[in-house]
């Protein structure tokens, strides 16, 4: 098993490349969505005993992280009737290049945390550098659903982190972030459709243009 | 020395027009089309062979040169690479500098070649091509530092050759991803679909392709065989990383050799197939990308 949860890691970071190297915003949703099923096989690679923290761990990030929300961002879309292309303030080439350094320092920067012994030691640094290109996602990506996406990824980190403790943390505690995660999105969500009704576009930039 | 490289050599040299054609036929066939047969490459060069070259009055000797330097670098490097999985003819302490160099030059050859043309098409051809190479390189770098870091050898025949096949079960996530990496160069470097596409004749959008345009007969016959050589060099860089064959005899691994450049064709064009050409200003992305996938690689390395 211990193959496995690597693997799954490694497609982790493979998504993040993706969501920063493509140029359309279905696929950065499509991108989550799979990033979101592969957090939920996760604990299961990494505990390979079926005890029922684990099974609701997983079955409630899959149900929240690989379809609901996706799900929601996709008919977010359409509903707002956004244009598909991401609008990047810096280049794709740029993120790309900026992604591989964040990857370069998280393991750099994770071999220097002290932290009680985790069950892979791929987790930390993984987690570290999907939490730097969710900020970078969240930053320098001018439409506000991508700005969504951001979040989304930048919280899938902060679960891998949580993952390398799993053990020390309750089941509720798990329970009670996968909502507010949810609610977050849907808040956005709603955000998001003001914005689109106000400035007739999600360009995030515009709402430091002062209006009557 | 054993025959063994030698023989492996010949053998790929011998395949290597076939490469090409497996592609193209791959992409028609997923489109709904019959397409060329794959030993079409074959029968031009042995048309291209037995025709007369035509000269433009404009050139200089730097054009005669061109397909020639380009097809000897090709071939200096093909002896770099142990493509019969154990020993290259060729070998050397950082002799993966050399094999990057001598693509390079082959190249500059046929940059320089299209430029002294004077054509102003073929001098956008030279830009692009260049500009494309620009990117490539890190990533080729990259890709190769990967089995450098694994077995610790600094020649391409150590690296990828019976070494590899100890280090491989603990380096295999970095040794795909390196893998991976250099498919996506094979697609650059040998002008395919995402990033040129060989079949079309259009001076705007073509790169590679302009270059040539005023190559004739067996100049022309020359640089048609050099790109599939180096077809046939990154496939083999592809295999050799992805099934080490040093534990295999001979013969058993020159089959899977020939099998796995097979495969690489074929994968080229289901990639034809599958999707559109990039656009002028996305090429860096996407080997931007292939430098990002490879830099994952060494990282996962040096942990």
């Amino acid at each position: 098993m211990s193959g496995l949860h690597e693997l799954l890691l490694l497609c982790v970071v493979l998504t993040n490349f993706w969501v920063l190297g493509t140029t359309r915003l279905s696929a950065t949703i499509r991108a989550t969505a799979i990033q979101g099923g592969l957090l939920a096989a996760l604990p299961i690679a990494l505990h390979p005993g079926w005890s029922l923290h684990i099974i609701g761990l997983a079955t409630g990030t899959f149900l929240v992280k690989a379809i609901l929300l996706p799900t929601f961002l996709n008919w977010a879309i359409r509903e707002a009737s956004v244009r598909r292309e991401v609008e990047p303030l810096i280049g794709f080439t740029a993120s790309l290049a900026l992604g591989a350094l964040a990857v370069a320092l998280s393991f750099g920067i994770a071999e220097r945390i002290p932290l009680p012994e985790s069950d892979s030691a791929l987790l930390v640094p993984v987690a570290l550098s999907t939490v730097i290109v969710g900020l970078l996602v969240l930053t320098t990506r001018s439409k506000a659903l991508t700005q969504v996406v951001g979040y989304l990824i930048l919280e899938n980190g902060i679960y891998v982190f949580g993952l390398s403790q799993v053990e020390r943390v309750p089941f509720l505690v798990e329970l009670g972030v996968l909502l507010d995660i949810f609610v977050g999105v849907f808040i956005m969500g709603i955000v998001v459709f003001h914005i689109n009704r106000e400035f007739d576009s999600l360009d995030s930039t515009r709402l430091t243009e002062l209006k009557d | 020395m054993t025959l063994g490289p030698l023989l492996a050599l010949i053998v790929v040299l011998a395949v290597a027009p076939a490469l090409p054609g497996l592609a193209t036929r791959t992409r028609a066939f997923l489109t709904g089309r019959r397409g060329a047969p794959i030993l079409q490459l074959y029968a031009d060069l042995a048309k291209l062979i037995r025709k007369n070259v035509v000269y433009s009055r404009t050139t200089t000797p730097v054009f005669r040169l061109g397909p020639i330097i380009t097809v000897a670098s090709v071939l200096v490097a093909a002896t770099l690479l142990p493509l019969d999985g154990h020993t290259a003819l060729l070998s050397f302490s950082g002799d993966l500098v050399a094999f990057a160099g001598l693509l390079g030059l082959g190249r500059f050859a046929l940059v320089l070649a299209g430029l002294d043309t004077g054509s102003s098409f073929e001098g956008m051809g030279a830009s692009r091509e260049v500009t494309v190479s620009t990117f490539a390189e890190p990533a080729l770098f990259l890709g190769l530092t990967v089995p450098l870091l694994a077995t610790g050898e600094f020649s391409l025949g150590g690296m990828l050759g019976d070494r590899l096949t100890g280090v491989w079960a603990t380096a295999a996530p970095s040794l795909s991803l390196a893998a991976a990496s250099l498919f996506m160069l094979t697609l650059a470097e040998t002008s395919r679909v995402p990033v040129d596409d060989p079949a079309t004749h259009l001076e705007l959008t073509m790169i590679h392709e302009v270059i040539v345009l005023d190559h004739s007969g067996p100049e022309l016959a020359l640089i048609l065989f050099g790109n599939a050589v180096k077809l046939a060099l990154f496939g083999g860089l592809v295999v050799s990383l992805l099934v080490p064959r040093g534990g295999l005899p001979g013969w058993l691994a020159l089959v899977v050799l020939v099998g796995g450049l097979g495969l690489v064709a074929v994968g080229v064009g289901v990639v034809e197939a599958s999707m559109a050409r990039l656009r002028m200003n996305r090429v860096p992305q996407f080997l931007v990308a292939a430098s990002a996938l490879a830099t994952f690689g060494v990282i996962l390395l040096l942990r």
